[in-house]
């Protein structure tokens, strides 16, 4: 792999982060100007390593389990036999992205108590649009002397799917997965108003005791995160797009 | 042997195929001919159930394509078609490998099966084996096309324009291939194109439809002679006929004792047309004829070329 400047950056921002959550002490001095005078400069209510991995458990969760159902999803309805149920499914694709996250929780709290619970829900519903509708595009635009040939060689509908036209989808679904995850990053944060265990605990507490010390490192972890993860699932859509002579679409 | 039997296949009202019968026999490659819309495509198609006829039966070597579930009878049956289709995520070797890789065929057998046809195709295997298609050019992806259409050694090869994408020069080498192959490997080819040339090229037969129908099947020389219908005359080309008529022989047919004087020699391989157009070129009434190693072996003159060019009585 070639060092560029870019590769650095990343290196070293990645380095800063687990240094940060590691031996959150040290940097200390860097963010005492930050707090008031009788506050604490680093988070102190809890661990910040423990509170950022239950963030990307919560992010991983609530996007594996969106893009599982809508990549079923979007093969049933490039199936023959479902192929008249794709407006239905676009139109609860829709739904759950117009749904703003905090409207989401406020109704699942009720339902299923605070926790963690509320926040995979809303993050689930919120990752459907971007994976269905790019796994949608990937699975419709594949050239029709691809789908012709595979026919005509004599491939099963089960094995059309799997060997040629999931392979060749794949970088396009990335794609989405890619949008869904650093989108779900982001919105993690508004869980810990009903208790989920999240980096918005960090930026909260800061809120609540005027503390920016405490805002600011909520908001740039979430942030570094956001932007290697990005990076790193642009990478795999490119290198998988490259291998298929065909570029990845972005949307 | 490929029998077609009063199939029909509509869609609602409108008739694509209308009882057409049709018999391409063991080892001989049959054309169809057509303007699009003709239908010449949908009864290609049909002929490997990617289309499922109306009416009518098809049989393969005896046997009714109905007698088995449409994936297995497609893996019996090579298919070639426009842009080749090749899958961009698999290696050449891959890609050659699909349909024996489908029929369970075990490695080592698939290996030398992939080599085999590399090398059958100009295609050096060390070289070629590991590529994707992106990295080919156009003329070996469409090598490549019909190597895989060809892998699982099947009786009957469909081709749906598989030169259609290519450029002149590189569509005569890949014509000259086909018929090279089929030489060697005596498999029965239906082929479809709108280009007569390429018809007359590569066709033992030529089916000629239009609307639906077959409106002649028969032989190249027979359709420049005796067209059925004037479509048939208007798609062989009135101004063109004595030349398409000369293209079917080659300069042995008319090749006479005695060497011409001057001129560049012809081989009793080449077509009369070609020998006609040099000799019209050079200024010549005769031309010599030798064989492969450049020996003399006799002449071939202007005026007999042209007795062949003119309508037989």
């Amino acid at each position: 792999m070639k060092l560029t400047v870019a590769m650095v950056a990343r290196l070293v921002a990645l380095v800063l982060l687990l240094a940060f959550l590691f031996a959150p002490s040290l940097f200390e001095p860097l963010l005492r100007p930050l707090a008031g005078p009788r506050s604490p400069a680093i988070y102190n209510q809890g661990s910040l390593l423990s509170l950022t991995l239950s963030h990307i458990g919560i992010t991983i969760a609530a996007t594996l389990a969106a893009t599982v159902l809508s990549v079923a999803l979007a093969v049933v309805v490039t199936r023959d036999f479902g192929r008249e149920f794709l407006p239905l499914s676009r139109s609860i694709a829709n739904i759950g992205q117009t749904f703003p996250p905090v409207a989401v929780l406020a109704l699942a709290v009720p339902i299923v108590g605070f926790g963690t619970k509320p926040t995979l829900i809303a993050l689930f519903l919120y990752a459907l649009l971007p994976v269905f509708e790019n796994a949608l595009t990937g699975l419709t635009t594949l050239p029709s002397s691809v789908r012709e040939a595979a026919r005509g060689m004599g491939m099963t509908g089960w094995q059309r799917l799997t060997r040629v036209e999931l392979p060749l989808a794949f970088p396009v679904i990335l794609a989405g997965v890619r949008l869904a995850f650093v989108i779900s990053l982001g919105t993690a944060t508004i869980g810990s108003t009903v208790a989920a265990p999240t980096l918005g605990e960090v930026i909260i507490a800061g809120l609540l005791s005027s503390n920016t010390a405490f805002v600011l490192q909520g908001g740039v972890i979430v942030a570094i995160i956001a932007v290697l993860s990005y990076d790193a699932l642009s990478a795999l859509e490119r290198k998988a797009a490259r291998r298929l002579g065909r570029p990845a679409t972005a949307t | 042997m490929i029998e077609i039997e009063n199939v029909t296949k509509r869609y609602g009202d409108n008739t694509v195929v209308d009882d057409v019968s049709l018999r391409v026999d063991k080892g001989q490659v049959a054309v169809i001919v057509g303007t699009s819309g003709s239908g010449k495509t949908t009864l290609l198609r049909m002929v490997n159930r990617l289309v499922e006829p109306s009416e009518g039966r098809i049989l393969i070597n005896g046997q009714d394509t109905r007698d088995m579930p449409a994936y297995q009878l497609r893996r019996k049956i090579g298919y070639a078609i426009q842009g080749h289709g090749l899958f961009p995520h698999r290696t050449v070797a891959e890609n050659i490998a699909t349909v024996p890789h489908l029929a369970g065929w075990d490695r080592a057998r698939i290996d030398a099966r992939v080599d085999e046809l590399l090398s059958l195709f100009q295609l050096e295997p060390q070289h070629y084996r590991d590529r994707h298609p992106v990295q080919l050019s156009g003329g070996e992806q469409q090598r490549v096309g019909v190597a895989r259409a060809l892998a699982a050694e099947p009786d009957v090869l469909l081709m749906d324009e598989p030169f259609g994408a290519l450029d002149p020069i590189i569509r005569a080498k890949a014509q000259d291939d086909l018929l090279d192959i089929q030489r060697k490997t005596g498999v029965t080819v239906l082929l479809v194109t709108h280009d007569m040339d390429e018809a007359m090229r590569l066709g033992d037969r030529i089916a000629v439809m239009a609307e639906g129908k077959v409106v002649q099947y028969a032989d190249p020389a027979t359709l420049l002679v005796k067209p059925a219908t004037d479509f048939v005359d208007n798609l062989v080309g009135t101004a063109d006929r004595p030349f398409r008529l000369l293209s079917l022989r080659k300069v042995d047919d008319v090749m006479e004792p005695g060497g011409a004087d001057g001129g560049e020699p012809v081989q009793p391989s080449t077509s009369l047309r070609e020998a006609y157009a040099n000799m019209l070129w050079q200024g010549r009434e005769a031309l010599p004829v030798v064989d492969a190693s450049g020996a003399a072996i006799g002449q071939v003159r202007l005026a007999a070329i042209s007795r062949l060019a003119a309508r037989p009585a």
